[in-house]
């Protein structure tokens, strides 16, 4: 009869106390399994949005994280607006004309144009045009001195450095969820996934958001998947944004959802994005200038909100933030230009993300797996207390073993084995509780994070430079612990048998 | 086989005196050969067991069994050499209450160099009457089945010697000539020396040699002489 049969009969001997000492352990080592699964997800949804698909965030002037936390991942308050001005320096002068075409700069600059066309005009017919058309030759001249300085003539200050820039204007909600007006870029020139290769895709019958639709107008809608399923949102619904939190007021305008976006793991997943036009022609979203309608004579929203013709100016527009995507030789540089200015600052989000998790998430982190080892290391403290425990009572057992020829490292072993059973029994049954736990969340861990965990799924390797260690999953470093946790716990007990003194406690 | 010479064994009392339990000596017992030894409790009848066994060393003295001076063994040396030659059955049986009546005696062979045998384990339960009971614990047992199981487990590494150490004491009159036979008989069948320690007449009457302690361990003998004597100055008084 070997030794693991002799301890594993002496566990059974002792049921009750073997099982409950076993399942102190089971949870200890199910609670480590979890955390070292937790550690899994933070990191692996960290990874699907590591890539990003662009490398600045530039936004208003104020905390960088709070910048990231709002533009990135939804979250927080945004800081404030910058000019959409500041967002053109980033496109080129075709579409910079067109967006400032209909600026009242813009306006004025034609209308004084206008107004110099008709002078020359009226003053060829005049008897002495001579005065009127030196004038107005000195004024053409001056014009077109001043003509490249206008902004809708040239280039951007950094859209030659510059892939592409994706506004982002927050401020609204749907529920809990945030609402984001952007454009159609969003989903047609972002991936996601961690090799930032995954295209955004629709759910069955959905589309990306179209700049103007012919039936929907600027008012159109695509809705995370998380908020979809929250909110039981379908394509053709339609939603109504309230201002400035889930308690806010609702908005009157309405927005038609034309498309639910396939679970990602992204934050897209937990935000509804709207045509930034139908943003800016919501009540009380357009920048308001004073005396506006008293020169321009119009109400430039409220006449002309579905009109696709219109541009609603230049001056009435802010953005909260954007995303930019430059090359990064320049990218370094652009940030530190931004950054000098007065009116933006310039984010790398990567590196701010990156120092959250070191500064905020690892700690954390590390304390969870600080204290689950400490509540596995409780747990073989009780396995100590329960086999010493037990000693008293088979001192005799052990000095029967003893005298029919074991000798006292025999018994020390079978301790020892003893120690080990119980805690790698109740530590597979850990393993495997704390497998079941995460298969059983499984979908909502999906739905939360998009990070899909399947019961067989192992741990990732700790963030630890040691080799080997930090290439294998820290999965794998619970079942050596749990022998040492055992040797260091049977060690006193077994050291005890060790002790036992055969004449004085076998019975005659 | 079994040659005692100049055995002492004492232990330390609470005092810091030591008290001397042992002193034999010479005692011899032949290969086969059935001893019986006959004294008082407290006469340190077990303690010379365990002596010979290894459980206890003694204080000075040689102890040659088998042609080996065990007295110059290491303890592990010394363990080794009982599991292989020497049995042992307790007052109180010292079954292992987790085993069956078959692993018990399994367990009797797990601690020699020879492979454990289960056939032969058997076969000396149904030796000792025990065939039917082999999956059975020794709460399962009366205790007379239980001193069987305790003989069939001394006697499973085939030794060249058995300790029994009042093996009666426990067991009911009716089961008590059925263990002395059982021990009797198997030491005989088996060519198996026994050294069968009691303090009943009706036990030690049944075999060929008895040696009491009176007359071999010097401190019984010393002992039993003082009382003599003051018997006979308070008869002469």
């Amino acid at each position: 009869m070997n030794l693991l049969t002799i301890a594993i009969r002496s566990i059974k001997q002792r049921l009750l106390s073997s099982s409950l000492t076993m399942i102190s352990m089971a949870l200890g080592v199910g609670l480590v399994v979890s955390v070292l699964a937790i550690f899994g997800i933070v990191q692996k949804s960290f990874n699907a949005n590591a890539t990003l698909g662009y490398n600045l965030v530039i936004g208003a002037k104020g905390g960088k994280l709070q910048l990231v936390l709002n533009s990135v991942y939804y979250l927080s308050e945004p800081i404030e607006n910058i000019p959409y001005e500041y967002y053109l320096e980033f496109q080129n002068q075709e579409v910079r004309e067109k967006e400032y075409s209909g600026s009242y700069s813009y306006k004025a600059v034609q209308q004084q144009q206008a107004a110099r066309m008709t002078m020359l005009a009226t003053g060829l017919g005049l008897a002495a045009p001579a005065a009127t058309i030196t004038a107005l030759a000195t004024d053409l001249a001056l014009e077109e001195q001043v003509a490249p300085l206008y902004p809708w003539t040239r280039e951007g200050k950094y859209s030659a450095f510059t892939d592409f820039t994706i506004p982002l204007c927050l401020g609204d909600y749907v529920g809990p969820y945030r609402v984001v007006g952007t454009t159609p870029d969003m989903f047609s020139l972002l991936n996601y996934g961690a090799a930032g290769d995954k295209p955004y895709t629709m759910r069955e019958g959905g589309r990306n958001l179209e700049h103007f639709h012919s039936e929907n107008g600027f008012f159109e809608a695509v809705v995370g998947a998380v908020v979809a399923d929250d909110r039981g949102i379908k394509v053709g619904d339609t939603i109504n944004p309230s201002h400035g939190g889930a308690e806010g007021d609702e908005h009157e305008t309405q927005f038609i959802v034309v498309g639910i976006l396939e679970n990602t793991g992204t934050p897209n997943d937990r935000a509804v994005f709207i045509n930034m036009e139908g943003f800016y022609r919501m009540s009380d979203h357009a920048k308001p200038l004073e005396n506006e309608d008293d020169i321009f004579g119009t109400n430039q929203v409220a006449h002309k909100i579905t009109d696709a013709e219109y541009v609603l100016p230049v001056e009435k527009r802010e953005v909260t933030s954007m995303l930019v995507r430059m090359d990064p030789l320049y990218s370094i540089g652009i940030e530190n230009q931004v950054n000098e200015g007065n009116v933006a600052q310039a984010v790398f989000p990567i590196t701010e993300i990156r120092r959250l998790l070191d500064y905020f998430v690892s700690p954390v982190q590390t304390l969870l797996l600080v204290l689950t080892v400490l509540i596995c290391f409780m747990s073989g403290v009780s396995i100590l207390v329960s086999i010493y425990n037990s000693m008293s009572d088979r001192r005799s057992e052990i000095a029967v073993l003893r005298a029919l020829g074991a000798r006292r490292k025999t018994v020390y072993n079978i301790v020892l084995l003893e120690s080990m059973v119980l805690s790698m029994v109740g530590g597979l049954m850990g393993i495997l509780g704390g497998h079941g736990l995460i298969a059983a969340f499984s979908g909502m861990i999906e739905e939360q994070t998009g990070v899909q965990i399947s019961f067989f799924d192992l741990a990732p390797p700790l963030p630890i430079p040691v080799p080997l260690l930090g290439d294998i999953s820290s999965e794998f470093l619970v079942i050596p612990g749990l022998i040492l946790l055992a040797i260091l716990v049977g060690f006193i007990p077994a050291t005890s048998a060790y002790k036992t003194d055969v004449a004085r406690s076998l019975g005659k | 086989m079994l040659q005692i010479s100049n055995l002492r064994k004492s232990f330390a009392q609470p005092g810091g005196k030591r008290l001397e339990i042992l002193n034999i000596p010479e005692f011899k017992v032949d290969a086969g050969e059935q001893v019986v030894l006959l004294g008082r409790s407290g006469g340190g009848k077990t303690t010379l067991l365990h002596c010979i066994s290894g459980i206890t060393r003694a204080d000075s003295g040689e102890i040659w069994f088998l042609g080996e001076e065990l007295t110059k063994f290491s303890e592990p040396m010394w363990d080794r050499f009982r599991a292989a030659n020497i049995g042992y059955v307790f007052q109180t049986f010292n079954l292992l209450p987790a085993f069956t009546a078959l692993e018990n005696v399994l367990l009797g062979m797990s601690f020699s160099n020879t492979a454990a045998d289960p056939d032969y384990a058997q076969a000396l339960l149904k030796r000792v009457g025990l065939g039917h009971r082999l999956g059975h614990k020794p709460d399962q047992m009366s205790v007379g089945e239980q001193q069987r199981v305790a003989v069939a487990r001394a006697l499973a590494n085939r030794p060249r010697l058995l300790l029994a150490d009042e093996p009666t004491a426990n067991i009911d009159p009716a089961n008590q000539q059925g263990i002395v036979d059982l021990i009797k008989e198997s030491c005989a069948e088996f060519d198996i020396g026994l050294i069968l320690v009691t303090h009943t007449m009706d036990v030690a009457s049944q075999f060929d040699r008895i040696d009491r302690l009176d007359d071999i361990n010097l401190v019984v003998a010393e002992a039993a002489m003082s009382v003599a004597e003051s018997d006979q100055g308070g008869d002469s008084e």
